[in-house]
């Protein structure tokens, strides 16, 4: 547990000579003897060590002679020295290492929970096969004295307890604490009463255990397992991939047994090294849900399109009536291509997703610039990051992060700000907490305090919508206190004057009321960012979703760069993303202003090259954003931009849009929507046809991570039924609307459809080839040397503008567009939960997830609930201008006085049917994070 | 500050509940597993539900070997009988008051000779601190002041000349006028030359007193050399069951302690003093308390920061890296070596680790010079050893004997012979993890190095001292249940071995293969001192008595 962390941080390349079982072996300074051993093919037992883990030497298991030394020394924990001569199979080793695997077997239940290729009596894990490999019989007398077992705890819904079968190795509390600084799990008592716990001797289940599972991935003997998976460990295939959730970009592994994934182990990728979260290691199972899409559907003729219809809990054969691939894609294809021909080329949009691969959202754009022939193709960054995008494309050049989230542990100081890392990027989120653990200064600017303050050395807890004052305020300072890299300024910054003059004004004692945080912590904070050794900016929704979103954006642009904490290892800007795909998705073009790779569609250069590329006339003019072309759907009859008809692949706009009654209403004034979906999501209930598709580990295809990196997703399982990759989709469509596209290959042709990509995208990943990624897994772009490993860190020498100097844009606050007053009076704030994503339609389909939050909640400080007489548990209902839902109260100090949270990704309560749909004037990103509420309790009714 | 904190928990709710915890590790901003796994680990924290009430006074017998020759099995469960449900009575591992056995804690006052009726006065008098003594209480000038060096070759006293628990305690003013402080300043003066008082501790061949015997100057040099700011932490964590010297001097003279302290500090350039007392020695808390604030109040030379330190019950801690880690807040689960703690220690510096009685000796070697120490010493050994004599001798205490000397010599010159009716069967040389040796082998020289050929050692000179009417077999029993309870679970070796040695040492037959093995593993296997020292009882029966056991 306690051995000093960082005591062989001094490791050098330097070699030195030692003697290991009589032959000179060479070795690195500071290698243990275990490395070397390991290397020598000699097997020395283990098991509390864990690669990658700090080593605890705790077992004893792989102790060794070391001539000189009065006892054994623990080869995992020993470093090797010049002239060191090791026994590591000496008899006197050998008798160590075998008696404590037989002391430690002899104190194991009867019957255990993890063996291998139907060993049933090597049912302990590592243990057992130790002791078998190194032929350890246990006698009776030790079995005699066992210790007194403990009742096996079920508590948990994803994952088993039975500390009977425990070790005491402290895999897992290193796991829990020091991998992914969850925190939950502990050693109590002393002696042979020690006792792996969790919170204060909690059941699992009952604790603050965030299920991310790494205990489970690091114990050795099957004492902590996953319930879904216990007994023997061997499967059909291990398949490996990168999980379907956020963007952090977690690679994984899927274990298949029968065709069904049972199992998910994080793998060693760049961007979290074998960590995962609860969904990515527990919500696999949506893929296997009995309410998955597996045959087209066709609405029954005569059936209305009812917007209340969409949170139905019936089943789909009232609407919908089962057809063949032939007849469902001849209509959906038909019905667009009469619209396209009768009421011209603005007739018709398209909604692709960010969470499926690159080829699919650049097929799809291409389906929609050269088969719609408009622009009008959006997906959901419009939702979350469109606004720091256009602030990035506008100050920087480029819309993606200058820096990887793995960054901080290089930082001194990180602000995380509008972002709840723990829950939304929980395996970005370790890497911070693993670095505030090593001594960088995290500073937390956020209306609610989040579980990442308990790690924050500051917390600036303001009020909702002062963001833009608040942060001028912190340029204020750092450009009165002379804290500016002047040298940086000169030669890489535009408008600096002009930032000045407007920032003058907001002095910290001149914004300190309005924005609640006093004018002393604004000073330290600035000073801070501006002199640490390298300052990083890691940033969500919370800056985004506003209608001053790009504003906010660029306040952050102006503190990195007038303070030069860009363009180094450990500094920058890094917009969190929150799918698994809104970077590549991005980049593919999926947005109505850009072609791939962020070609503006009205710049006739880039627009030609890919009129040329394609071979097919462009509209010159960009498209309509995701909110507008649902105003779209109410336009004039004659307004040739009218739409008609939308084709929609993998979005659930029917909860994920805000002020959700006005959405669902212009989804079903379509005359045809076309849904391409896994389940009937609220949306497909509006189509005229629903398509089903692909779930993640049913196709293969690359996917764009936060951090810029291109990482290979493989197909595990088949689709059910008859449902389709959606890449085989988006190409019948294509054939429909009279395109003719020829991709061929496995998978539906999804490594032509990259390697095309990679021609539209060469300036950026022409390094980047399929063959590469199929051996590497992961590169991060951009890369355009097939030998580069790719740039983790941009924007050194220049930015990506035209003049390759940063644009500042000086701000001024704009107040939120609908403020609380008398009749509604709390601020609303929606967003996302550890368990659930989104709109819920995957996650709440997984058991376990589900299982963990199973309803919506009201989330509220213990103050208001005071004043309102509210209690926790109590039923509610929400209402604001637009709508209102009906949920339980949840305690949550977490949550500012006078605001209230709430997730999406409920159904039953959707949050959007309140939110406002006010848009940011540059990145049209709707106010998602503000808006006015009335709060009432609901008399149950018995 | 997290041990301290719950100290100030427990202290005011006589036990931990979960909201206690919960509030606490939020105050911290700790995981709530690791406060539970901090308040869990020592004895004197007692985690009880939110539902369940406190009990309104905890006595806790002591269970040592030597009060458990002295009766405390019969003392425990009469006394379990005969007290109301709201007192708590419990086992305490050896409380440090072996030559007052059977001794027991009536909340924080400690019983000596303790008996059902001793105990249940007390009770109802709800008399349950440790008195201070007058002289700490007040800043008088003493008539007398405690020297120790008139005590060579002699007993110390036991008790107080009142025949309480609370002797008179030679106070700042006392100790100032007696020449105390002197060498402390005239080192910061610059008159004494930090190299001549290292080569005088070198000289007087001083060795850490505290049971594993470094000469004391090599390690001042050591941990000089390791670049600053530069820790001490002093052991006070006097947990060997059988050993008491530390308490007997310090609750008479406290300042020649903390002299030698300083004096170490200003030689080895050691920025803070951290003082780790063990809780149970409740009294002496309060004696250096009021003393050292005495001292900082009115400093005689630039004092390093001093730090007293609060145990909560657990042997463990005597380890110098368990320690470390308690002071640190943690568990106190000793550390791995390499790194050694003169280069790796407390918050990660170099650390000077001493024993109380190390410091202690420390002006008066350098007053006397180095001659002076050494030329104490019997059979060949040099040296003065302070012996912690108990069981069953006539008159038992802390003996300033000469290092060197034989058992037979303490018992006969210094105990008075043996307890009356009592013949002299065996012996334990180093308390509980020394080993156990045979009357027979009563001519050996009690010292460093002299007892390893034997399979034993002097660690801190506790002597425990059996008759004809005890077993062998039994202490052993006693010792190993005692490490069984204290180890701190962290190795296989310790943890499973110590457990498993319990349960094999009751069957009335040793299964002598059984046994060896875990023997060996603990030995060869174990992390710290104290699973590698937990089966030399297990050794020595089979080696001295096997009689008893096959």
């Amino acid at each position: 547990m306690n051995a000093p962390e960082n005591f062989l941080k001094n490791i050098v390349g330097k070699s030195v000579t030692f003697k290991l079982n009589g032959s000179d072996a060479e070795a690195f300074t500071g290698e243990t003897i275990l490395d070397v051993a390991d290397r020598h093919g000699l097997e020395i037992p283990r098991l509390c060590y864990k690669n990658g883990y700090r080593s605890d030497g705790n077992c004893r298991s792989c102790v060794v002679e070391v001539k000189g030394e009065r006892v054994l020394a623990p080869s995992c924990c020993r470093s090797v020295k010049e002239g060191m001569e090791v026994e590591t199979d000496s008899e006197r080793a050998k008798k160590s290492q075998n008696l404590v695997l037989e002391m430690l077997l002899s104190d194991m239940p009867k019957n255990g929970n993890k063996w291998e290729r139907g060993d049933v009596k090597l049912q302990h894990g590592e243990l057992s096969a130790w002791a078998d490999k190194k032929n350890v019989v246990v006698r009776q007398s030790f079995i005699d004295h066992k210790r007194p077992s403990i009742e096996t705890d079920h508590s948990h819904p994803a994952m088993l307890v039975n500390l009977s079968a425990c070790i005491q190795c402290d895999r897992c509390v290193r796991a829990c604490r020091e991998e992914q600084s969850n925190d939950v799990i502990g050693v109590s008592g002393r002696g042979a009463a020690s006792k792996i716990i969790f919170d204060l001797d909690a059941l699992m289940g009952d604790s603050s255990c965030v299920a991310c599972g790494e205990c489970v991935q690091a114990c050795p003997t099957g004492a902590l397992i996953s319930k879904s998976l216990v007994g023997d460990q061997t499967v059909d295939k291990d398949v490996k991939s990168v999980c379907p959730f956020c963007g952090v970009g977690c690679l994984l592994t899927y274990k298949v047994k029968d065709e069904k994934i049972v199992a998910v182990e994080g793998r060693d990728g760049p961007a979290n090294h074998n960590r995962l979260c609860v969904k990515g290691r527990f919500g696999f199972d949506y893929a296997h849900h009995k309410s998955r899409l597996t045959k087209p559907l066709i609405r029954k003729d005569g059936v209305k399109k009812d917007p209340a219809m969409v949170g139905s809990t019936s089943h789909w054969s009232e609407i919908f009536r089962e057809a063949t691939w032939e007849e469902a894609l001849e209509l959906a294809a038909g019905s667009l291509k009469r619209i396209r021909d009768q009421h011209g080329f603005g007739s018709l949009a398209g909604f692709g997703s960010a969470k499926g691969s690159n080829e699919e959202a650049y097929l799809f754009q291409k389906l929609v610039r050269t088969g719609f022939r408009n622009n009008n193709v959006d997906h959901c960054t419009r939702l979350c990051h469109a606004s720091s995008v256009a602030a990035l494309l506008e100050g920087v050049g480029s819309g993606a992060v200058s820096n990887q989230v793995s960054d901080v542990s290089e930082a001194g100081l990180v602000i995380i700000i509008g972002s709840n890392p723990t829950e939304n990027h929980p395996v970005a989120a370790t890497w911070m907490k693993n670095a505030a653990k090593n001594g960088t200064k995290i500073v937390l600017i956020d209306p609610r305090m989040t579980k990442i303050s308990d790690y924050a050395w500051k917390s600036l807890q303001f009020k909702p919508g002062s963001d833009v004052s608040l942060l001028n305020a912190l340029i204020h300072v750092i450009i009165e206190e002379d804290l500016v890299d002047k040298e940086f300024i000169k030669s890489r910054v535009n408008h600096f004057e002009e930032l000045t003059k407007k920032v003058k004004l907001y002095t910290p004692e001149m914004v300190s009321e309005s924005c609640g945080v006093d004018p002393q912590t604004i000073r330290e904070v600035a000073k801070a960012y501006a002199t640490s050794k390298g300052s990083m900016i890691l940033w969500g929704m919370g800056v985004s979703q506003h209608i001053h979103g790009t504003d906010n954006a660029r306040c952050l642009i102006a503190l990195a760069t007038i303070t030069g904490q860009i363009g180094r290892p450990g500094t920058g800007l890094h917009p969190l993303r929150g799918q698994n795909n809104v970077q590549g998705a991005s980049d593919a073009g999926l947005i109505p202003m850009m072609l791939p790779n962020y070609q503006k569609v009205a710049d006739p250069t880039a627009r030609h090259w890919f009129e040329k590329f394609w071979n097919s006339p462009i509209d010159e003019k960009p498209g309509y954003t995701v909110t507008e072309i649902m105003d779209k759907v109410f336009a004039e009859d004659d307004d040739p931009h009218k739409i008609r008809g939308i084709y929609i692949m993998g979005e659930n706009p029917a909860m994920s849009d805000p002020d959700l009654n006005h959405a669902r209403s212009a989804l079903a004034n379509l005359e045809c929507l076309v849904v391409q979906d896994i389940f009937m999501t609220e949306t497909a209930w509006l189509a005229d046809v629903v398509l089903p598709a692909s779930a993640w580990p049913e196709k293969s295809g690359t996917v764009s991570n936060t951090d810029r990196m291109v990482q290979m997703g493989r197909k595990a399982i088949e689709c059910p039924g008859d449902a389709r990759q959606d890449l085989w989709i988006i190409q019948q469509m294509a054939k429909g609307l009279g395109l003719s596209w020829n991709y061929e290959g496995p998978d539906s042709g999804v490594s032509e459809v990259y390697d095309e990509m990679r021609h539209a995208m060469k300036d950026v990943i022409w390094g980047i080839t399929w063959s590469r990624l199929e051996k590497e897994e992961s590169v991060t772009y951009p890369c355009l040397d097939e030998n580069n490993p790719g740039e983790s860190v941009v924007f050194t020498k220049t930015f990506d503008t035209s003049d390759g100097r940063v644009n500042l844009v000086p701000t001024k606050p704009t107040p939120p567009n609908e403020v609380p007053d008398l009749d509604f009076p709390f601020v609303l704030i929606t967003g996302r939960q550890l368990e659930h994503w989104h709109t819920g339609s995957m996650t709440r389909r997984s058991k376990v997830l589900n299982a963990i939050e199973p309803a919506p909640t009201f989330q509220m400080c213990s103050n208001d609930l005071q004043k309102l007489n509210l209690i926790p548990g109590q039923m509610c209902k929400l209402r604001s201008r637009r709508g209102s839902v009906q949920a339980t109260i949840r305690q949550d100090e977490a949550t500012a006085p006078g605001t209230i949270f709430m997730s999406f990704a409920y159904r039953e309560a959707a949050a959007n049917l309140l939110t406002n749909p006010a848009i940011d004037p540059i990145g049209k990103i709707p106010e998602f994070k503000y808006c006015a509420v009335i709060i009432e309790p609901v008399e149950e009714t018995l | 500050m997290l041990i301290e904190n719950l100290h100030l928990i427990q202290d005011f709710f006589s036990g931990l509940k979960s909201r206690h915890l919960v509030a606490l590790a939020s105050e911290m901003k700790m995981p709530m597993a690791a406060v539970f796994e901090v308040a869990s680990f020592y004895h004197h924290f007692d985690l009880i539900q939110d539902s369940d009430t406190t009990p309104k006074i905890t006595v806790r017998v002591c269970e040592g070997i030597s009060c458990e020759l002295a009766g405390s099995k019969k003392l425990f469960s009469e006394l379990s009988q005969s007290v109301q449900s709201d007192i708590r009575v419990i086992k305490a591992p050896c409380i440090g008051r072996c030559e007052q056995a059977p001794a027991a804690v009536v909340h924080q006052n400690p019983v000596a000779h303790a008996s059902v009726e001793k105990i249940t006065k007390l009770i109802k008098n709800s008399d349950s601190h440790h008195l201070l003594p007058d002289s700490v209480k007040k800043e008088n000038l003493l008539d007398n002041s405690f020297c120790p060096t008139d005590y060579l070759e002699k007993s110390l006293p036991s008790l107080a000349d009142d025949g309480s628990l609370t002797p008179t305690v030679t106070n700042y003013a006392t100790y100032l006028k007696n020449g105390g402080y002197n060498l402390a300043v005239e080192i910061e003066r610059g008159n004494l030359k930090k190299d001549k008082v290292i080569e005088t501790m070198e000289g007087s061949g001083l060795r850490g007193l505290g049971g594993a015997g470094f000469p004391a100057g090599r390690k001042w040099k050591i941990v000089n050399g390791y670049p600053g700011p530069r820790l001490m932490a002093i052991n006070l964590d006097e947990g060997e069951p059988g050993t008491f010297k530390d308490r007997t001097y310090l609750e008479r003279d406290p300042h020649r302690f903390l002299e030698g302290m300083i004096i170490a500090a200003k030689v080895v350039e050691i920025d803070a003093c951290y003082i780790y007392l063990r809780d149970e020695y409740h009294g002496c808390r309060e004696i250096l308390e009021k003393e050292i604030a005495k001292l900082v109040a009115s400093p005689p030379c630039k004092l390093p920061k001093i730090e007293l330190r609060r145990g909560a019950g657990a042997y463990i801690c005597g380890e110098e890296s368990a320690m470390i880690e308690s002071i640190e807040g943690k568990r106190g689960e000793p550390r791995m070596r390499p790194p050694y703690i003169a280069e790796i220690g407390l918050f990660g510096r170099p650390t000077l680790e001493h024993n109380y009685e190390t410091l202690y000796w420390v002006r008066d070697i350098v007053e006397k010079g180095a001659e002076w120490f050494s030329s104490y010493g019997k059979n060949g050994r040099k040296g003065i050893r302070s012996f912690s004599v108990s069981g069953r001798v006539k008159k038992p205490g802390v003996k300033l004997a000469p290092a060197g000397i034989t058992i037979q010599e303490l018992i006969d010159e210094y105990c008075d012979g043996m307890a009356d009716g009592h013949e002299f069967y065996g012996y334990l040389p180093g308390g509980a993890s020394g080993g156990i040796l045979p009357a027979t082998m009563n001519d050996i020289p009690l010292d460093f190095d002299t007892l390893q050929p034997y399979g034993c050692f002097i660690g801190s000179a506790a002597i425990v001292v059996f008759s004809k009417a005890d077993s062998a077999r039994e202490v052993a029993i006693n010792l190993m249940g005692f490490f069984e309870h204290e180890s701190c679970g962290q190795c296989t070796p310790c943890r499973v071995g110590t457990e498993k040695a319990k349960g094999l040492m009751s069957q009335r037959l040793w299964d002598k293969n059984a046994l060896d093995d875990l023997k060996t593993v603990m030995v060869d296997a174990s992390i710290c001192g104290l699973g590698q020292a937990a089966p030399n009882p297990i050794a020595c029966v089979q080696k001295y008595f096997p009689h008893e056991v096959t």
